[in-house]
């Protein structure tokens, strides 16, 4: 075959289906229904291969893109899978939450001309493929002495745990809450990432050997101090999480009706709300939501709520759609299914009955000044601009601080916010203890959470002198990052053992 | 295997230092050790009252870590809420913690009817929150009134063995009611008694307690109250006039527990704190007893819509003959 260039490529991308908004506004299924086999392929013809591809440095996990790719073309799909699983065992969620337009999709050369290479549709029809064909991964090599306890089972943990796994370290995950996933458990709606594919890619993470025990509170049922020096853990990464919501300390903030972003989705995503009462746990949604804040945790806001019967759902930012922080295609998203945008608008004070229920937001309009310390223009209040706002439920989505806990049980150092302190290998104050994902960096995204954790999983082999194991698989890395203790990259390949 | 004192395996070095294997963890399917993922062993039950019982759960880890003042999550079965419930006692010897629950809604009277010894609970997470300070206390007055006099138990044992003067006051609707009447006299130098109506003890309110103690006393350092809102509020106000320092343990819905969710923010002075995380004790004169009493009702539509599903579907588990009646709900208070 002729070598493909941008003018042999198929100029569209495949078709995927989506369910119409007026119906889709009303139920839990998936939002966005997925390739099937000959989109896949059709889309995957769209790949350049290009023998430097960018698509790989700009993924935060670094997957082999092309690699998979023509494994894909050459029907392949199993070993497209392995390629994938090389860098991430969350294909299938990876797939539906990454914002790869800012990320391999964004520098795809394709995109220069058309659309670029839907690769992370590609990467959720092999993760969606590999569950319904029941694939795992098997550790990479046999166990060996060292034991690696972890602290939360999101993203960044359980990326963090697959690759030590993989190299042959024995791994127990804690979490908190009674089912692991962490926000992908309790914070990524159905509608955009379905239970069923949470719990299979972590059925996977288990078949590799790592324990995942739920309803650990790590700091108060033991400390982090204590895993090291008690518990006997060689290494300890923490991906906690930021996950502690913020509230704007305005009058009215504590009446019933007002929530934040996180116990609204926490109580319909982990503790099934919309079942009540087949569950036992409630959730009032209201007629007419108020959502503050337009991140994409804004939006899942916003588009629950619809879900949960809300008539009308609105979304009150300071700023205008230009500066709107979430995702381009969830904020389009979540206008087709009708919310109402309410730009250069902030509340001021939330207004009460009789009864201490929310009736309405006192807000304020605003306009657009220079730039601020995060480079966009900063909102400037109009004086005598107030207007009321009907609402009978306000949910805050406008970010979230640290959670305290590990700084209040623990030496760990904190920076000036309270976010837990590292240095550029992610390791943090106390020896052994690693630490990545929004604990460190503040709310950011599942797939950087994710690089955090693969970072930290190297740091910590390196910290136990584990001879690597990612160069047999992965690209070949170059220069001095591609030696460890001065061992030659093409020596550190000793006896892989690969079963499957 | 060797395992060590947390119930993991030990490996290389570690292993001359493994001991102390419990013995007990061998004969439950735990999957690491000590470490259970769901699905606690409940070790026995005891029923102090028609409403009022115990559950004494298998938790070596919690036993060990529970300080007092701390609370746990229990979620009762796969479809049950997360509850909040104060320690009422722990054990690190026996590897188990107590807690008391009062069966006043749908999810306690549920947990009334199902949870049995030889049982288990589908979710224990703890010990939560930040432990109390026994400090310095010479003398101290601790005050437990309904679902409180369990909770005030370990309070009142760790300031005892702080070295302090305990007063204990407890308060009950009548003399049925009460129940460890012996566990409080052994760690306090004082039992204050209180009862609504004068079946036991004094006649009234647990302020009158508190108001009799201060009369004795003119030297105490503080006052601890767990119980029902209206209850701390009004030690509070009892002990504003006073100078005494009140710490009060507040019991706002929760969802997780860990800080996450913000459902349990409460008014402390001007200030709005997590209780889960910042507390759950505060200082009761700064405490907004009002805004945490709103606060506390505002699922109570939903809760008569449990209570009412369940109790239609206990009547036909029973087969009960007589059709669906307009009985109104049993409707208690939930705090």
């Amino acid at each position: 075959m002729a070598r493909k260039t941008i003018r042999n490529i198929p100029q569209q991308r495949a078709v995927m289906p989506v369910q119409p908004p007026d119906i889709r506004a009303h139920n839990f299924e998936e939002v966005a229904l997925g390739f099937d086999q000959d989109a896949a392929i059709l889309e995957s013809e769209r790949c350049l291969v290009c023998p430097k591809p960018a698509c790989v440095d700009a993924c935060p996990v670094k997957i082999d893109i092309p690699g998979f790719i023509t494994s894909i073309l050459s029907h392949n799909y199993r070993e497209a899978y392995d390629i994938m699983t090389d860098a991430t065992l969350l294909p299938a969620v990876c797939g539906r939450v990454c914002p790869q337009e800012d990320q391999c999709e964004g520098v795809c050369p394709v995109g220069v001309k058309f659309e670029p290479v839907a690769i992370g549709r590609l990467e959720r029809w092999l993760g969606d493929r590999a569950i319904s064909e029941n694939w795992h991964t098997d550790s990479y090599i046999g166990s060996g002495p060292f034991k690696i306890g972890i602290v939360g089972s999101g993203p960044a943990g359980m990326a963090c745990a697959a690759d030590l796994a993989k190299a042959g370290c024995d791994v127990t995950v804690f979490e908190a809450l009674h089912e692991p996933g962490g926000v992908l458990r309790y914070g990524i709606p159905e509608f955009r990432l379905p239970n069923e594919v949470v719990d299979a890619e972590i059925g996977n993470l288990a078949k590799l050997g790592i324990k995942i025990i739920c309803n650990t509170l790590v700091g108060r049922l033991f400390t982090i101090e204590q895993m090291i020096e008690e518990m006997g853990f060689h290494a300890v990464f923490i991906g906690s999480g930021a996950g502690t919501p913020k509230f704007m300390d305005i009058p009215g903030e504590n009446l019933n009706g007002v929530l934040s972003a996180n116990e609204l989705l926490t109580r319909c995503n982990l503790m099934h709300a919309g079942q009540f009462p087949d569950y036992d746990t409630p959730l009032q949604i209201g007629r007419r939501v108020a959502v503050i804040g337009s991140g994409n945790t804004a939006m899942d806001a916003m588009r629950v709520a619809l879900r949960l019967g809300a008539k009308e759902v609105h979304c009150i930012y300071r700023r205008t759609d230009a500066e709107c922080p979430a995702r381009l295609e969830e904020l389009h998203h979540a206008q087709e299914e009708g919310v109402d945008f309410h730009w250069l608008s902030a509340p001021v004070e939330i207004l009460g009955n009789d009864d201490s229920r929310v009736r309405a937001l006192r807000c304020i309009r605003m306009e657009l000044g220079e730039p601020d310390s995060s480079g966009r223009r900063r909102p400037i209040p109009v004086p005598d601009s107030e207007f009321e706002f009907q609402a009978d439920t306000v949910v805050y989505a406008i970010g979230t601080s640290p959670n305290p806990i590990l700084g209040q049980t623990s030496g760990l150092k904190l920076d000036a916010r309270g976010y837990i302190e590292t240095d550029d290998d992610l390791a943090t104050s106390l020896a052994g203890v690693y630490a990545g994902g929004d604990i460190v960096t503040g709310a950011a995204t599942v797939i950087l959470a994710m690089g955090a954790g693969r970072k930290a999983a190297q740091s910590i082999r390196d910290y136990l002198a584990i001879r690597d194991t990612n160069s047999v698989y992965s690209a070949a890395q170059e220069g001095l990052e591609g030696t460890v203790f001065g061992i030659d990259q093409a020596e550190r390949n000793f006896s892989p053992v690969r079963l499957h | 295997m060797v395992l060590n004192d947390w119930g993991l395996a030990m490996s290389g070095q570690g292993e001359s230092l493994g001991s102390a294997s419990q013995p007990d963890c061998a004969t439950l399917n735990m999957p690491s050790g000590e470490f259970i993922s769901s699905g606690f062993p409940i070790i026995s039950r005891t029923d102090f009252s028609d409403t009022t019982f115990l559950l004494e759960i298998h938790h070596p880890v919690m036993a060990r870590a529970a300080r007092p003042g701390q609370f746990v999550i229990v979620i009762a079965h796969e479809h049950g809420e997360r509850i909040p419930l104060t320690l009422a006692d722990f054990d690190r010897d026996r590897g188990t913690v107590t807690l008391v629950v009062q069966a006043v809604g749908k999810s306690t009277k549920e947990m009334q009817a199902n949870l049995q010894a030889g049982g288990e609970v589908f979710g224990l997470v703890g010990p939560m929150g930040v432990p109390s300070n026994q400090g310095d206390v010479k003398k101290v007055i601790c005050v437990g009134g309904g679902l409180g006099v369990a909770p005030i138990f370990p309070q009142a044992r760790a300031f005892k063995e702080a070295g302090a003067y305990v007063i204990g006051i407890v308060g009950f609707r009548n003399i049925d009611l009460i129940f460890w009447e012996d566990k409080f006299r052994a760690v306090c130098d004082e039992l204050i008694i209180c009862t609504d109506d004068g079946s036991a003890g004094i006649k009234g309110l647990v302020t009158l307690g508190i108001e009799q103690a201060a009369r004795d006393h003119s030297d105490i350092d503080e006052l601890v109250a767990i119980g029902p809102p209206i209850m701390m509020r009004a030690c509070a106000e009892t002990t504003r006039p006073l100078g005494i320092k009140t710490t009060v343990s507040l019991n706002p819905i929760m969802v997780d527990g860990t800080g996450m969710c913000g459902g349990c923010r409460v008014k402390i002075g001007d200030r709005i704190k997590f209780a889960c995380v910042d507390g759950p004790d505060f200082d009761g004169h700064e405490v907004d007893f009002d805004d945490l009493m709103n606060r506390l009702r505002r699922y109570k539509a939903e809760e008569k819509v449990a209570q009412e599903t369940w109790d239609k579907n206990c009547r036909q588990l029973q087969l009960d003959p007589e059709p669906a009646p307009d009985t109104p709900p049993e409707s208690g208070p939930t705090s």
